[in-house]
């Protein structure tokens, strides 16, 4: 498997090709001005109701306006807002928890390692949208129940990664090294492995957003999470379908949002993880 | 792994947008042919449930009563007006207040059979709805009769337990044939069209048939099909390809995609009320001049405008236009938009700065969450902040429903018989369906002194001025009675809305 994609990748690599990471950034750059942008300058707001309903995107309208005559760009910029809040939330909740977690089982091993891990399996078994509805099935949905439930879907795969990556650091020789100079194990599992598996991390994180963004519009899509009328990307998509024939760009304006931003982040990780792979 | 289907989910986005785009340049270039030729000897009707039972004593859903409608007669019937008229039986009266109910037959009505319709059948039915062998009547209404007297082979009697001079209305349920045990295999009735054949979750097939007693009112086509259609989103397509003739409920969204020329649009109601109903029993809804500022900072034509395109019919109060005999349209302007009044009612009642409460609205009701959004901008014009909560239906059903765990709500209250009862009933303060609390003793007496009103008039004028107590004392912001669309091929017409849920087939002709 591991031989497989290595030499896809070296045919590849033999290609002439841009930098992938940049790329990731200014497509994700693009998506934060768009944020900002809505922040600090919008002749409209997200939920102003206006009689011109269904208007097409024009100089006035960036993107048309929606079945209610709400600016579908002023929308879009609050969306991209809530969405990215989410997707933040669910993130560091993921990988805090799976990075703490994975270290300890990691470093450590026996009976702690069996039981945490095997947990985690049973939490890996279900799909992360399921899991998170199981969530919010059992306690209500909001922004912030939605981030939650997320987060705590996302744990075990930050947990196995991270898990892996200590058991192979903790027999390298600086391991070993410290171990013998008397340095305590917190210290060891912080300050001496954590550093070196920052590469690994780093595009697990940003894969991680990723995967987050898209459960975060499926969980919307479903109905769960912000509520209205603050529509995440998802739930505008959503909302929109019954009038999509009549008006496609009330679907179209959230959706290249959230293709634009999962590509930026697809693309930040892939370049780090080539990066990260070519030291080795 | 993880990478894998980050991009596989991607890409899942991206064909779905192009799919989307080619599915709509497919939409607008498509030209309206189709492949079926003239024919009025069938019509098929796109439903988009199964019907649950042929059995009208077992049938569930308002979906199936109004497909069984065409099949089975009830001693009364409601007109389109919503007035009862003889069916089965030629006339009645309500004896001893409301305790007996006699009926006179009416004679040479055959069942799809063959067989003659006789007092045993009337007798067969009713007991049958009443029977509690099986924990719980069969019928839950029929529970209030006690027995069924056959008086003479022209005149039956059915006698309650206790006077309810309301009861009239449930007598529309069909009469079945006694010496038929399986109406779910066997559906035997005395309507207008009689039970063909039918496969589960396919489809339902009715024949006209040619001895119907009431000849004003016999089928004019001799087959109807209802289709079932799973996917709702295809409704559109598959009248403008010819398959179905006639769907009843479509979304409004999908009437642009009809070819014009092809397809005639009958608009009317849902015949509900939706309103936004807040909680009585909490501060600070709990004081009148609260309700009303709200009354009086909403604009129902905005609601519709931006919810429906405009369509929809005003209420104001607890009863929709389809009850032509009890609906008051002077009511809807009772609160006319007025939001100097509006800020001045809150501040008499000490909210001169407004208050934030919650909306709690069903998510699989999409009407309604668009409606809480309107309700939000426009309360927030007085200095109220009303914040959007969904819920899953059933949590609704039990939190909001009830638990009584909510400030406001956002839905559509429909009734189950042609009584005012089944919208009056739940303001009563010892109601068990009174989810808003309201409690209001010029109600409770007005209500109970209608209820047990003999003389018809009456008993009207009561029940409106129970309408009107609701409108004064506010209690729900009433907003409209939402729109409903039926497209019916132009080969045929004379597509008629019932005020409750009926689709009489027997109405639709052939086009001259």
């Amino acid at each position: 498997m591991r031989q497989g994609t290595n030499t896809l990748r070296q045919r590849i690599k033999e290609l002439p090709r841009p930098d992938l990471f940049c790329v990731g950034l200014a497509l994700t750059a693009a998506v934060l001005v768009l944020v900002i942008l809505g922040v600090i300058f919008s002749p409209f707001g997200a939920t102003t109701l206006t009689p011109d309903r269904l208007q097409p995107p024009s100089p006035g309208h960036l993107m048309g306006t929606d079945k209610m005559g709400r600016d579908v760009f002023a929308r879009v910029t609050y969306g991209t807002r809530i969405t990215l809040l989410v997707a933040l939330g669910t993130v560091t909740i993921g990988a805090g928890v799976g990075t703490l977690l994975g270290a300890i089982c990691g470093y450590f091993g026996g009976i702690v390692d069996e039981i945490v891990m095997r947990v985690m399996d049973a939490l890996f078994a279900f799909p992360n949208v399921l899991l998170a509805l199981v969530f919010v099935s059992l306690f209500g949905s909001g922004t912030f129940k939605v981030m939650w439930a997320l987060g705590i879907a996302f744990i075990p795969s930050f947990a196995r990664v991270v898990r892996g990556e200590y058991i192979r650091c903790k027999h390298l020789d600086y391991v070993k090294n410290a171990r013998l100079q008397g340095v305590s194990d917190l210290r060891v599992i912080f300050v001496h492995i954590l550093p070196n598996i920052n590469g690994v991390l780093l595009s697990n994180l940003l894969i991680g957003f990723n995967n987050a963004v898209l459960s975060e519009a499926a969980l919307s899509y479903l109905g769960i999470g912000s509520q209205p009328p603050f529509d995440s990307l998802g739930q505008m998509v959503s909302a929109s379908q019954e009038v999509f024939f009549a008006a496609p760009w009330t679907v179209l304006g959230p959706g290249l949002v959230i293709i634009v931003m999962v590509l930026g982040f697809s693309l930040m990780g892939e370049g780090l993880r080539s990066d990260t792979e070519g030291l080795e | 792994m993880k990478r894998h289907s980050a991009l596989l989910a991607l890409l899942t986005v991206t064909f779905a947008l192009a799919m989307s785009f080619s599915l709509a340049a497919c939409g607008s270039s498509q030209p309206a042919t189709s492949a079926v030729a003239a024919n009025t000897d069938t019509i098929n009707i796109g439903i988009t449930e199964d019907i649950d039972s042929l059995d009208p004593a077992h049938a569930a859903s308002a979906a199936t009563h109004e497909v069984l409608f065409n099949i089975y007669d009830g001693l009364i019937s409601a007109d389109v007006e919503g007035n009862l008229q003889p069916a089965l039986a030629t006339e009645w009266s309500v004896e001893d207040g409301g305790k007996t109910y006699a009926f006179t037959l009416r004679q040479g009505v055959k069942f799809h059979d063959g067989t003659d319709f006789t007092a045993e059948d009337v007798k067969y039915s009713i007991e049958r709805y009443r029977d509690d062998t099986i924990g719980g009547t069969l019928v839950s209404s029929f529970n209030e009769v006690d027995q069924v007297e056959i008086v003479d082979e022209n005149h039956v009697k059915v006698v309650l337990t206790k006077p309810d001079t309301d009861f009239l209305p449930f007598f529309v349920l069909g009469i079945t044939p006694a010496h038929v045990s399986d109406l779910e295999s066997n559906p035997v009735g005395t309507g207008p069209y009689k039970f063909s054949s039918r496969s589960p979750l396919e489809n339902v097939v009715l024949e006209k048939f040619d001895d119907y007693w009431n000849k004003e009112h016999a089928a004019h086509i001799n087959k109807a099909v209802f289709k079932v259609i799973h996917n709702t989103d295809s409704l559109g397509m598959d009248l403008a390809g010819g398959t179905i003739d006639m769907v009843y409920r479509l979304p409004a969204a999908q009437i642009s995609q009809l070819p014009k020329d092809k397809f005639t649009i009958y608009e009317g109601t849902m015949n509900l009320v939706q309103a936004l109903y807040l909680n009585n029993a909490v501060k600070p809804f709990d004081d009148v001049r609260v309700r009303q500022a709200l009354a009086y900072a909403i604009d129902p034509q905005e609601i519709m405008d931006n919810v429906s395109d405009g369509k929809g019919v005003e209420v104001g109060s607890s009863m929709y236009p389809a009850f032509k005999k009890y609906y008051l349209p002077e009511l809807n302007d009772t609160y006319n938009q007025n939001l100097d009044k509006a800020r001045e009612l809150l501040a008499e009642a000490g909210y001169p700065d407004g208050f934030t409460f919650t909306i709690s609205v069903s998510s699989t009701h999409q009407q309604h969450i668009e409606t809480a959004e309107v309700l939000k901008e426009e309360l927030a014009k007085i200095g109220v902040t009303a914040n959007i909560q969904q819920l899953e239906w059933n949590t609704w059903l039990s939190d909001v429903y009830s638990g009584h765990q909510f400030e406001g709500t956002v839905i559509g209250l429909d009734a189950s018989t042609m009584s005012p009862t089944s919208l009056l009933a739940r303001f009563a303060s010892d109601s068990p369906v009174n989810f808003v609390s309201f409690k209001s003793d010029a109600y409770d007496q007005t209500y109970a002194k209608a209820r047990a009103a003999t003389d018809e008039a009456e008993k009207t004028e009561l029940y409106k001025d129970c309408e009107r107590i609701l409108s004064n004392e506010c209690a729900a912001v009433y907003i409209q009675d939402l729109p409903s669309f039926v497209a019916l091929n132009n080969r045929f017409d004379g597509y008629t809305f019932y005020p409750f849920y009926v689709q009489d087939l027997a109405a639709i002709k052939p086009a001259q």
